[in-house]
């Protein structure tokens, strides 16, 4: 046996033989580096003639392949083993909690809002808007309310100067006259919003949100309105079928006006919607009156159409159960979790408008 | 406006049940707000129990006694009787009502220090007789009745209560009811009794209405009537003016509110004894006074409408009358008014002297003038057949004629209006039955409206009465159709929405909060901005418009925090006023973050929230609303309400439009507490102007090379001036910019720092070689040394 064949076999027996990740990176120089044992046996290969140095040549790839393929399998035996060892030792307790994560919430109301919106976008609405701060023409006058008329005393306004010119708008209806004003007939709008009233009591809070429906054209009459509204209510309480009656009424700026009630009944003190022989009003609407169409410069000869107003928090209360109005504006933190709704729980035609 | 069925059929015959009827007025627009069972003067007195008749702490002879009245708790009332004990069943009288001996009306109130909550009566004080020592003692036979009315309810009569909308002052009499109720074919319309008392005695006494600007009474019409016995109303008339909810007082004055109550038509009596010489209706001159019915003096404002005698005033004309004219028990001569007043006028006299009674409310909406005469026959035929007498003949003042308006009608509207068709005939029919006088001419109809409706003024008002009784029901419902042709939402309003779920996917719990707030706290956010303030404020606390949104999530905060909720994250978007015109508002998104300092808590050590916590939810949002970071810079002013060093304002790259501040808020203010704004409309208009369209995507798949560099820099200098210079130098080449240490300390020198970062250079064309880095490196270092005087470290 020759010194080299002696010598691979006592490499062979060194690997074979060891379990150590050191010591098998020992035996890796000193077989493959630069200065290892293989590049030393080629080195020789220069002193040798040609046929010595084909065998020799060969002799060394072969025992270079067999040692590669032995310190391949001995080093991933190796490494695999540590890494068990060392697994072996990792254990957390996965019961210990997460990091902190909070969860966001969209207030009921605006939820409410966009179901609302979700609705009447379907039937061709879209959404308008006007400022809190309104005059009193736009609130009252230009909305057929006269001066000194009774029907004021239905809003307790807040006023911003002492000569009444100024003030909180009381209803979302100041929007219908900005719009009109604004624009040419058809109108199809919706404007959702705040609103003021100095009233503050179990069932009354000084701000509260409406929602304004305008739908002006050449022949939009109250069967538009009653398919229009009972459409709403059916979608919006997500019912195939709902109990609702339209009553007589007055606002000063619709002529014929009406009240929706929609039925209920109380069961296990809990309210059902849409059944029973108990009444609930939820909005008030009406034939646009033509002179509010007049100081609207809308022609009430050749348009006409219908408006409604909604009371947003009640309907929120209804939906989802709230028992308390104040509680809307009070920001209890575990109130908010609690009816609060999901931001990604956006409500859509195609899902449907609540989980 | 309340009733009972059988003052309802008073003025109409119908076989209909009060079930039906109330269902009926309902659907004609008279809602019926409450049904009630009727009472009776004595339905009040409840049997009770003496639980316990303790000594009275301040007096000997009185006794403080808890009382079973039925109710879950006992109630504390104040006894003298000598005979009140333990265990003692006897009456109990509430607060409120009337005590029938005396008439007196009993309320809370204090005896010797103690609060008395009714009262517990004798046999004579119900007059049941004459017995008035010692309270009622009851046998035991009343044991089960505790709670119970002693003279028992009526049963099945019920008092009906409709809310009457302001236009529809008519039917604030019963006859108005019944005529609706006739014309939606549920009865019909009795005449009303033709008077055939004679008329025999001289009207002597002279009335005069002066011509005074504003003049609101332009009729008055009397009628003295003499040798009257001013008794006790009969059951009957007590029975209904109980059932109103009044008291009866005497014959005379009860028979005036039955006609007011019948009729929609307020009246007054006069005691004619007590009247000096003659009546003027005149306007009031400033600073006269008067003592009203209600014992209450009131001075009066020039251009008010009083009711004189040459002593002065008598009464306010159609609010309410005077105390020195008033009828009493023993008054023998009454003179009987019955006037008109206009509506604005009484409305504003009541408003300034903040006023109310039965007749201003039935005046400001609208009596029927051409009533005046029907009333007072009305009246005079009660008050003869109850009191006796000898009645004038009437006289009446009048400065204004009043014309039945009239109406061209043309009956197609009803079809325009409500898309059903209603048979003509049938219009005409309903209009008759409520009143109108209907003439067909051509394809018209020529309409004249009722004296009493104040309310009709033209064709649609028409249609409305026709459709009311017709019934909305009737009215064919069409579906509507799913046909949109404009975007629901507008450029702003679907960024309303879409930071509002951008700001609560952060964690923040979305609260509304009132549009006004506490001036105190609005000072400290105001900044230049004025305070808007509320004339009438619902509180002290609430009276001016907010300038900011931070006050109320503040106040909210702390209650939480209060409630023991140290971790919160709540956000409100909404407007804040820029000042007190329409339109001065503006939309602000505001966020404000607490966390709960918790020594204790190892796990959550490393997750404080630092000023950069706050900036990151803001720039997360401000990205989600498609605001990219090479769209703004950070500058350093913010408004006072915030950490002067610990804040940072987000502005356009032009630094002309301010999106929002982010920062801790000033400590003087609250403690530990991270906030940040969203000005949403400037945010929209920002976006608008610079609208980039996306491109489409390229990217670079050339190697990528990062170098490092540390810059010894001033202490004040930001890190935004060392990367805004740097991303200028080639903005093609150099892709991302990473700071990722800042430094001072050793090794630094003082009024120094380090700020090393990492710059990425990356060429879309080629594959750069290290002699092109080698430039870019170098070019990066002298460009900030020169524009920036800082060194690179070594």
């Amino acid at each position: 046996m020759s010194d080299f064949e002696k010598k691979i076999i006592e490499f062979k027996s060194r690997l074979n033989s060891t379990q150590d990740s050191n010591e098998i990176e020992l035996i890796r120089t000193d077989i493959f580096s630069k200065n290892g044992f293989l590049n030393s046996q080629f080195k020789k290969l220069g002193s040798l003639s040609e046929d010595e140095k084909k065998t020799f040549a060969s002799n060394i790839n072969k025992a270079k392949q067999e040692l590669l393929e032995i310190f391949r399998v001995k080093a991933s035996e190796v490494s695999d083993r540590d890494l068990y060892e060392k697994i072996k030792k990792e254990k957390v307790d996965v019961t210990l909690p997460e990091k902190e994560f909070k969860i966001g919430k969209i207030h009921p109301v605006s939820q409410v809002i966009d179901e609302i919106s979700c609705i009447f976008s379907e039937i061709g609405f879209s959404v308008e808007e006007g400022p809190d701060v309104e005059n009193d023409y736009n609130n009252f006058t230009a909305l057929n309310t006269p001066e000194d008329h009774p029907a004021k005393d239905m809003h307790d306004t807040f006023y911003l100067d002492e000569n009444m010119k100024t003030l909180l708008r009381t209803h979302t209806s100041p929007v219908q006259v900005r719009t009109m004003l604004k624009g040419k007939p058809p109108f199809k709008i919706i404007a959702p919003g705040r609103t003021y009233r100095s009233d503050s009591d179990q069932t009354h809070t000084p701000m509260f949100h409406q929602l304004e429906g305008l739908h002006i054209d050449k022949n939009i009459n109250m069967g538009h309105l009653k398919g229009c509204l009972n459409y709403f209510i059916k979608e919006f309480f997500e019912v195939d079928k709902i109990k609702m009656r339209f009553r007589p009424s007055h606002f000063p700026f619709t002529e014929p006006s009406a009240e929706v009630d929609i039925g209920y009944r109380i069961e296990k003190n809990k309210i059902i919607i849409g059944e029973g022989d108990k009444w609930l009003e939820v909005l008030g609407c009406g034939m646009v009156h033509p002179n509010v169409l007049k100081n609207c410069k809308v022609d009430p000869k050749n348009y006409q159409g219908f408006a409604f107003g909604i009371g947003i928090d009640r309907l929120a209360m209804l939906k989802y159960g709230i028992n308390d109005l104040r509680s809307f504006f009070e920001c209890d933190y575990r109130w908010l979790n609690y009816y609060g709704f999901d931001p990604l729980d956006v409500p859509t035609n195609y899902r449907g408008l609540s989980k | 406006m309340k009733f009972t069925k059988d003052w309802l059929d008073v003025h109409l015959k119908t076989n209909k049940s009060e079930s039906q009827i109330i269902q009926k007025l309902n659907s004609i627009g008279l809602e019926v707000e409450k049904v009630e069972p009727i009472k009776n003067e004595l339905s009040d007195f409840i049997v009770a129990k003496i639980i316990k008749a303790n000594k009275h702490p301040n007096a000997d002879r009185l006794k403080l006694c808890d009382v079973d009245i039925g109710k879950k708790d006992t109630l504390k009332v104040v006894c003298g009787a000598p005979n009140a004990r333990d265990g003692l069943l006897t009456i109990y009288a509430p607060p409120g009502s009337v005590i029938p001996k005396n008439g007196m009306k009993l309320e809370v109130s204090k005896i010797r220090g103690e609060t008395s909550y009714g009262m517990l009566c004798s046999e004579s004080e119900l007059k049941l007789s004459n017995e008035s020592e010692g309270i009622i003692d009851l046998n035991d036979k009343y044991k089960t009745k505790i709670g119970k009315s002693f003279f028992g309810e009526k049963k099945g009569k019920n008092v009906i209560e409709l809310s009457i909308t302001p236009n529809r002052p008519d039917c604030l009499g019963v006859r108005g009811i019944a005529r609706d109720l006739s014309a939606s074919n549920f009865g019909k319309l009795k005449e009303l009794r033709k008077s055939k008392v004679k008329k025999n005695i001289k009207h002597n006494l002279k009335i005069k209405i002066e011509k005074n600007k504003n003049q609101p009474c332009s009729i008055f019409g009397s009628c003295i009537i003499k040798n009257i016995k001013n008794t006790e109303s009969p059951g009957w008339l007590k029975n209904r003016i109980l059932a109103l909810g009044l008291r009866p007082i005497s014959a005379v004055v009860d028979i005036t509110n039955y006609v007011m109550f019948d009729l929609n038509r307020p009246l007054h009596a006069y005691d004619l004894d007590k009247i000096k010489n003659k009546i003027t209706v005149r306007n009031s001159k400033k600073g006269e006074s008067f003592k009203a019915l209600d014992n209450k003096n009131y001075t009066l404002d020039k251009e008010m409408c009083v009711i004189s005698d040459d002593e002065g005033v008598l009464g306010l004309g159609g609010v309410i009358g005077g105390e020195r004219s008033s009828t009493e028990t023993h008054t023998k001569n009454i003179l009987l008014e019955s006037a008109y007043f206009d509506p604005s006028i009484i409305r504003k006299t009541a408003k300034k002297l903040d006023l109310n009674s039965d007749a201003k409310f039935r005046f400001e909406r609208g009596v029927d003038p051409q009533s005046v005469t029907t009333g007072l026959d009305s009246a005079i035929e009660l008050i003869l057949e109850i009191c006796g007498g000898e009645v004038s003949k009437f006289d009446v003042q009048q400065t204004k004629k009043f014309k039945d308006l009239e109406i061209k009608f043309d009956p197609k509207m009803v079809l325009k209006t409500v898309g059903t068709n209603i048979n003509i005939n049938e219009i005409k029919k309903i209009l008759s039955n409520l009143g109108f006088t209907v003439k067909t001419k051509g394809k018209f109809l020529n309409v004249k409206v009722p004296s009493w409706r104040p309310d009709i003024f033209g064709e649609i008002d028409l249609v409305e009465e026709v459709i009311r009784i017709i019934g909305f029901e009737k009215i064919r419902s069409i579906e509507p159709e799913k046909k949109r042709t404009k975007p629901t939402l507008n450029y702003f309003q679907k960024h309303f929405h879409l930071a509002q779920r951008s700001v609560a996917s952060k964690g923040y719990l979305e609260t509304i909060t009132w549009s006004f707030t506490d001036e105190k706290i609005n000072n400290k956010f105001k900044e230049k901005l004025e305070s808007v303030k509320i004339v009438n404020p619902i509180s002290s606390d609430l009276s001016v418009l907010r300038n900011s949104l931070y006050p109320n999530l503040i106040f909210y905060l702390e209650k939480n925090l209060n409630r023991g909720f140290g971790d919160q994250a709540l956000f409100e978007i909404g407007p804040t006023f820029t000042g007190k015109k329409p339109g001065q508002q503006i939309t602000v998104v505001c966020g404000i973050k607490k966390q709960s300092i918790d020594e204790d808590n190892n796990l959550k050590k490393n997750d404080l929230i630092d000023v950069f916590h706050i900036k990151k939810d803001l720039v997360q949002s401000l990205t989600e609303l498609e605001i990219r970071k090479e769209d703004f810079k950070v500058v350093e002013n913010t408004p006072s309400y915030y950490h002067p060093g610990i804040s940072g304002s987000i502005v356009s790259k032009d630094g002309n439009l301010v999106l929002g501040h982010f920062g801790a808020l000033h400590p003087k203010i609250i403690s530990n507490t991270f906030g940040f704004e969203i000005f949403l409309e400037n945010l929209v208009e920002y976006k608008a102007k610079n609208k980039k369209f996306k491109e489409s995507l390229t990217f670079s798949d050339y190697q990528k090379s990062d170098r490092d560099f540390a810059f010894l820099v001033n202490k004040d200098t930001r890190a935004q001036d060392l990367t805004e210079v740097i991303q200028n130098i080639d903005k093609n080449l150099i892709k991302e910019i990473k700071i990722f240490d800042v430094y001072e300390g050793e090794n630094i020198p003082s009024g120094k720092k380090s700020i090393a970062l990492k710059v990425t250079i990356q060429s879309d064309h080629k594959t750069l070689d290290e002699n092109d880095l080698t430039n870019i490196s170098k070019k990066i270092v002298s460009t900030v040394e020169e524009k920036t005087g800082a060194k690179l470290r070594s």
